[in-house]
C-alpha cells in the first residue's frame, strides 16, 4: 500500500498522469520464512532471544485479549466470517471449513492457533492511478482516492505500544483529515483491513475508528462485521480467507476496495457502498501500516 | 553527515541519528518540526537486517511519523531527496527529513558476496557475476568506443582523491599520482585497484521543506529545482554499455523541470556517480555536460578540476571521500547545498556557482536518479 502512497504522492507533483503501481508475492520460493522474519530484529537487543514471529504474534494477542475482553473464540469467529466471505471470492485459495479445538489446545504460541494466522499465498496485484481528467477521460466509473496516510510507532518491541494499533490510529487519522471524514463509523460502509492474525483485525478495526476501543469484539458478535452486516470487514475474505500475499496484501485490500466501490464484486458485493477504508500492516515485528480511503463520488 | 569510515563503532541506528541530528541542527530546527521522514538505504543483506528501512526508523527520527524507506541500489543516494521532494510538493506535508545510511561493513567477508543475489537467478546468476567484471566489460567497452587510453581515465582517480583531502568526512582521500593508479594492482583488466571506491560505512541527511517554510528557517535556501529518473532494461547484456542511455533521460527530465535547455553553458559545476573513474566520464557524457567521448580530453586538460571551467566531483566523490551506497549519492547533494552557500570552505569552486547537477546510478546498473540544484 505504500507504494500506492507514493504513487498517489507522484501525480498530486504534478509531474505524472498516470502511475502503474504493481505488488506480487512468490513467498512459494521461500523455503523457511521463519529465519528471514529473526533477521527483522534488532541484532543485538532482540535477535540474540530467538523470538519466532508467531511468538511475537501470540503475545501480543495476549495483551490485546487481556486489554479488551475479547476471548479465544472472537478470534475464531473473525476467521470462520472470513473465511465464509473467501468463499464467494473467486481469488480466494482457502475454504471455509475447519477444525479447531474450543480450548486452545491447538496453540502455536498461546493463545494463537495455526486458524489464526493467514494463510501465505502466491500473487500479483496492479492498480492503475490517474489524475482528475485523466481518470475522467480514461472511465466513466472512476473511483477516486479520498485520502492516504502512514505512519510508525517505535520499531523496537521494548518500547512500544501493545494494547492498540497505534500506527493504525496515526495513519487513518491523516487519511481522513484529507478524505474530510470526520465520523469514520458513521461515514464509511466497509472496510478492508489487514488481518495477517485474526486479532489483528478486531484491533485494527479499533484503530481506524469504525468502532470504539474494546468493542470490536462486540460489534463482531452482533453480527456488525458479517457481510451482510451494517459495517462488513474484510468482505473480501481478508489475507485469512484469501491467503497473505505479504507486502502485496495492502493493495489486494485496495482492488478489493475498488471492486466493491464499483459494484463488481459479485457474490461478495456489499450493497450501496460509496466509501470505504483501506489498511495494511507491515507485519510481525513491525509497527508501521498505511490507510486509503475510497470512493466512487 | 557522518565521517565515511571502513567500520563504524556505531550501529545503522546511530550513523542514521548522528547524520539527523546534524542535519536538524544546522537549520535550528527540532525533530518536532518534521512532518514526515524519506530514508533511503541499500541492500538489506548489507546490514544483515530484514525490512533495514523499519531498523533504522527510530534512528531516523521517524517515531510516530509518515515514514517510508526507498531503495533503488546505488541509485537510492539521489533518488532520497527525490521521493522526500514528493512528501513535499504533493502538498502532504511542509517539512520532510531525508536520511540515507548504509553500514556495509556489517557484510561478511565481504560485501560483494551480498551483490551476488542481484542477478536473475536463471540466467545470469550461475554464472557468479562479479560487479568488477561486469563493469570492467563496461570501461573497456567504453575505452574500446572512443579509443580513450587507460591514462585518461585514471586522471579522474587522481583528481577526486585529491579533491577529497579538502573534505572532512573523507575516507580515503590521498595525493596520489598517475602512476600510482596505473600501477595499483590489476582486479579485472582494465579495472585496478585505485580505480575503485572503498566499501564504507556513512549516513548523511538534509532537510526539505515547502516553499515558504524555506523562507522561514533561512534567508539563503538551496532549491531543489529538477528532478529526474529512468531505467534502462534490466540485462545488462542488452544495453550497450558505452553509453548510459538511462542517465541521459533521467537529466533530460530533471532538465526540463529546472527549465534548462543547454546544460553545457548553464550548468556551473556537477557531482557525478563516481564508483569507478571511468563512471565519471561516462556519467558526465550521459548528463549531457559534453559531447559523447569527450569527458576523457577534458578531464586530461584540467576543465574538470575544481579550479577548471566546469569543475566535477568538487567533493572528492565516491573515489575520495568513500562510498557508503545511499549515503554516498545524498553526500553529492550535501556537497551541491554547501557549494550552491558558498559554503564549501577549501572545497569552494569559483565564481559564486548557481546551478549544479547531482547523479546516481544504480538498481542492476540500470537506473540514473538526477537533481538539478540552485542557490
Amino acid at each position: 500500500m505504500y507504494s500506492l502512497t507514493t504513487a498517489y504522492m507522484q501525480i498530486l507533483t504534478g509531474l505524472f498522469d498516470i502511475v502503474a503501481v504493481e505488488a506480487h508475492s512468490k513467498v512459494s520460493d521461500i523455503v523457511n520464512i521463519s529465519p528471514i522474519y529473526d533477521l527483522a530484529l534488532d541484532p543485538i537487543y532482540t535477535r540474540p532471544l530467538g523470538l519466532n514471529a508467531n511468538f511475537i504474534a501470540g503475545l501480543e494477542m495476549n495483551r490485546y485479549l487481556h486489554s479488551s475482553g475479547a476471548t479465544f473464540q472472537d478470534c475464531r469467529r473473525v476467521v470462520e466470517k472470513n473465511r465464509k466471505n473467501a468463499l464467494s471470492n473467486e481469488l480466494a485459495v482457502r475454504s471455509a471449513t475447519f477444525e479447531s479445538k474450543s480450548d486452545g489446545a491447538d496453540s502455536i504460541s498461546y493463545p494463537l492457533t495455526r486458524n489464526d494466522v493467514a494463510p501465505l499465498a502466491d500473487g500479483a496485484a496492479v492498480v492503475v492511478l490517474a489524475a482528475d481528467d485523466a481518470a475522467r477521460s480514461l472511465r466513466e466509473d472512476p473511483v477516486w482516492v479520498k485520502g492516504v496516510g502512514w505512519a510508525s510507532d517505535s520499531p523496537t518491541l521494548e518500547t512500544r505500544d501493545w494494547d492498540k494499533a497505534t500506527y493504525a490510529e496515526l495513519a487513518s487519522k491523516q487519511a481522513y483529515r484529507q478524505a474530510k471524514i470526520h465520523d469514520p463509523a458513521r461515514e464509511i460502509q466497509f472496510a478492508e483491513v489487514d488481518d495477517t492474525y485474526s486479532y489483528k483485525e478486531l484491533q485494527h478495526t479499533e484503530a481506524l475508528g469504525l468502532t470504539t476501543q474494546s468493542s470490536a469484539h462486540k460489534m463482531l458478535d452482533q453480527g456488525v462485521f458479517d457481510l451482510s452486516g451494517k459495517l462488513p470487514v474484510n468482505p473480501s475474505g481478508g489475507s485469512i480467507g484469501m491467503g497473505h500475499t505479504l507486502e502485496m496484501s495492502g493493495l489486494v485490500r485496495v482492488v478489493e476496495l475498488v471492486k466493491q466501490l464499483r459494484g463488481n464484486a459479485d457474490k461478495h458485493q456489499v450493497h450501496d457502498v460509496q466509501t470505504g477504508v483501506a489498511l495494511a500492516w507491515r507485519g510481525v515485528p513491525t509497527a508501521s501500516g498505511a490507510v486509503v480511503v475510497l470512493g466512487n463520488r | 553527515m557522518t565521517k565515511f569510515i571502513r567500520r563504524a563503532q556505531e550501529t545503522g541506528k546511530e550513523l542514521a541519528f548522528e547524520a539527523a541530528r546534524q542535519a536538524l541542527d544546522s537549520c535550528n530546527m527540532r525533530i518536532q518540526d518534521i512532518e514526515s521522514v524519506a530514508l533511503g538505504t541499500a541492500p538489506d543483506a548489507f546490514d544483515g537486517v530484514h525490512m533495514k528501512g523499519e531498523y533504522l526508523l527510530d534512528g531516523a527520527g521517524a517515531w510516530r511519523k509518515p515514514y517510508s524507506r526507498n531503495f533503488v541500489g546505488g541509485g537510492t543516494g539521489v533518488f532520497s531527496p527525490i521521493h522526500g521532494w514528493f512528501h513535499v510538493a504533493s502538498g502532504l506535508y511542509d517539512t520532510c527529513l531525508v536520511v540515507a545510511e548504509e553500514k556495509m561493513s556489517s557484510c561478511l567477508p565481504h560485501p560483494q558476496a551480498a551483490f551476488l543475489t542481484i542477478f536473475d537467478n536463471m540466467i545470469e546468476r550461475p554464472l557468479g557475476p562479479n560487479l568488477i567484471w561486469i563493469f570492467a566489460l563496461e570501461m573497456q567497452r567504453y575505452m574500446h568506443r572512443y579509443n580513450i587510453p587507460k591514462e585518461q581515465i585514471a586522471q579522474v582517480a587522481v583528481k577526486n582523491k585529491r579533491n577529497a583531502l579538502d573534505h572532512p568526512s573523507a575516507q580515503i582521500a590521498k595525493a596520489v599520482t598517475l602512476q600510482d593508479v596505473l600501477d595499483s594492482e590489476v582486479l579485472a583488466w582494465p579495472v585496478q585497484r585505485l580505480d575503485i571506491s572503498p566499501v564504507s560505512d556513512g549516513a548523511c541527511a538534509v532537510v526539505l521543506a515547502s516553499e515558504d517554510v524555506a523562507r522561514r528557517i533561512t534567508d539563503s535556501p538551496v532549491w531543489l529545482d529538477g528532478v529526474g529518473w529512468n531505467l534502462d532494461t534490466t540485462y545488462w547484456t542488452n544495453r550497450d554499455l558505452y553509453f548510459p542511455r538511462y542517465v541521459a533521460n533521467a537529466a533530460r527530465m530533471a532538465y526540463r523541470m529546472a527549465g534548462i535547455s543547454n546544460p553545457r553553458k548553464q550548468i556551473d559545476f556537477a557531482e557525478p556517480y563516481d564508483p569507478f573513474d571511468y563512471k565519471e566520464l561516462h556519467h558526465m557524457e550521459g548528463l549531457l555536460l559534453c559531447r559523447k567521448g569527450e569527458a576523457p580530453k577534458l578531464t586530461a586538460e584540467g576543465v574538470t578540476a575544481r579550479d577548471g571551467k566546469l569543475p566535477i566531483c568538487p567533493s572528492g566523490g565516491l573515489l575520495g571521500v568513500g562510498n557508503p551506497i545511499a549515503a554516498a549519492g545524498l553526500m553529492k547533494v550535501c556537497e551541491l547545498f554547501w557549494q550552491l552557500r558558498g559554503e564549501a570552505g577549501k572545497r569552494q569552486v569559483a565564481g559564486d556557482p548557481r546551478t549544479a547537477v547531482a547523479q546516481a546510478w544504480g538498481d542492476l546498473m540500470q537506473i540514473g536518479t538526477v537533481v538539478v540544484m540552485r542557490a
